[in-house]
């Protein structure tokens, strides 16, 4: 509720608005395909449909018969980090059940890339340099405005710890007090109101064990960090697990917690068989709908789809 | 008692009842962090009191709806701090305080057809037209020569309302109020 758009009359645009999201859209994809290119990546496209999602504590995905539909590329991305692939990105649709509001839909678009032999810092410098090229491409003045804030894509990113902001923003430790259900009040309560008040992208980083996700952790110290712009959350990224016996505990535990719910997963068993050739290496997911967002000065996401479900 | 509503059905527009009162929500977002809960975001309004406050509520959160109804109304008289009026589908009649009908008290007059909203068979409210019209029982005479544009003075009209209307009214005039603003809007 931080971003009051006061510029457009109704909250759904008319046809010809639509048809200048949808351009600058496709000219923000374009720009995603000449800065991975440019650095070496190699495009791929995985399975979009496949025999058992990624386990996640709070992500619902759908089914396609036996099989589900992806909730992010992730797993088949790495199986190709294993057998070899040193740099590769994929822009793909993404389906999770239950999400839709001003920046969530069923369906979206999901920007991912994979570096071997790197940690979550070079992925971190990969962002900003993403964000500053697609700027420049898209010729945007900068500053340039989103909603009644004015943002920057300047290089010049704000870097905080998780930690650090719990002290400042919420009062409390996360890493003492481990409840994944005040994390995420906490998150969009006080941290993403605070993130908002700055115009270039701030990052997040280093997270207690109780919100790992897939993360590699030292100690208590988990190398995962979120991208957010204008308050907005962008991308999610760390350095990889590579230890098995870590990977199928994480795995196990999310899907304890999910049967619990009465929500029966299978482990994806297939992914495992190649975890032992698992290199070092980190990975990111950035939402692309909520990109181009920000950079067309779009209140929410209808905006900038061609179609929204509750439109077909 | 109204149907059990989970978190993931909230949205806005939908009557709660919450600690035994009626509530709107006025106000709606769903949220959730990439790797944490759903949260759903509420602003609600107090349908008794007016009072607004933001609430979130987590995927496991159910509520129920509140047991509202609005039906066509008709005032008939005032007694003492009591307003009567009679439901003109069924002429029960009800009857409702100053205190629960606020500002609404300056527009009503006999007749008048209002919606009437019920909280378990009980009126909380009641939205008027948004204009009426009513006649001035009361004006100074205007001051002559005073031609400024804009210029206005106090008129009575026949609810007890007090009102700034322009130099001309006149006592017996029928004016033409915005309920929605309580505002003057043009002689009749």
């Amino acid at each position: 509720m931080s971003n009051e758009f006061k510029h457009w009359g109704g909250t759904t645009p008319c046809a010809l608005q639509k048809r200048f999201y949808l351009e600058r859209r496709r000219d923000i994809i374009r720009s995603i395909r000449a800065f991975f290119d440019s650095k070496g990546f190699l495009e791929v496209e995985t399975p979009i449909r496949i025999p058992a999602p990624t386990p996640e504590y709070h992500i619902e995905p759908f089914r396609s018969e036996e099989w589900f539909l992806i909730t992010s590329p992730e797993l088949q991305m790495k199986m190709l980090l294993a057998q070899g692939y040193e740099r590769i990105y994929q822009i793909t649709k993404v389906f999770r059940k239950g999400e839709r509001g001003k920046y969530h839909i069923p369906e979206f678009t999901m920007l991912e890339w994979y570096r071997r032999d790197c940690s979550y810092e070079t992925l971190m410098d990969d962002c900003r340099n993403l964000i500053k090229f697609i700027g420049e491409q898209l010729r945007l003045p900068d500053p340039f405005p989103y909603g009644e804030n004015r943002l920057s894509y300047s290089e010049n990113w704000h870097l905080f710890t998780v930690r650090e902001l719990f002290q400042k923003c919420v009062g409390w430790d996360p890493f003492t007090v481990s409840d994944s259900e005040s994390f995420s009040i906490a998150l969009v309560e006080k941290i993403e109101p605070y993130l908002a008040s700055f115009s270039t992208p701030c990052i997040v980083k280093d997270y207690p064990p109780s919100e790992a996700a897939l993360s590699k952790c030292l100690g208590e110290i988990c190398e995962r960090f979120e991208v957010y712009w204008g308050g907005i959350e962008l991308a999610n990224g760390n350095s990889e697990i590579t230890d098995e016996e870590t990977l199928k505990e994480r795995f196990q535990k999310v899907l304890a917690f999910k049967s619990s719910l009465n929500v029966h997963l299978p482990i994806p068993d297939g992914f495992i068989k190649f975890f032992n050739k698992m290199p070092p290496s980190a990975g990111i997911a950035m939402g692309v709908d909520r990109l181009v967002m920000i950079l067309s000065n779009a209140p929410s996401i209808e905006w900038v789809v061609a179609f929204t479900p509750e439109e077909l | 008692m109204g149907a059990v509503i989970n978190a993931g059905d909230l949205r806005k527009g939908l009557k709660l009842e919450i600690d035994g009162e009626p509530y709107l929500i006025v106000d709606f977002e769903f949220t959730k962090p990439g790797k944490g809960q759903a949260l759903y975001r509420c602003r609600l309004k107090n349908l008794i009191t007016g009072i607004q406050f933001d609430r979130t509520y987590r995927s496991g959160d159910r509520f129920v709806e509140a047991d509202i109804e609005e039906k066509e109304a008709e005032y008939l008289y005032k007694e003492g701090k009591q307003y009567h009026f009679m439901v003109t589908s069924t002429y029960e009649q009800v009857e409702m305080s100053t205190d629960q009908l606020g500002d609404a008290v300056n527009y009503l007059t006999e007749n008048l057809k209002v919606s009437m909203l019920f909280f378990k068979d009980r009126p909380i409210g009641i939205t008027l037209p948004n204009f009426v019209n009513l006649r001035v029982i009361h004006a100074e005479p205007g001051v002559k020569g005073d031609t400024a544009s804009g210029a206005t003075k106090p008129v009575v009209l026949e609810t007890g309302y007090e009102l700034q209307v322009p130099l001309f009214v006149e006592e017996g005039d029928i004016l033409k109020i915005d309920t929605r603003t309580g505002s003057y809007v043009e002689r009749v």
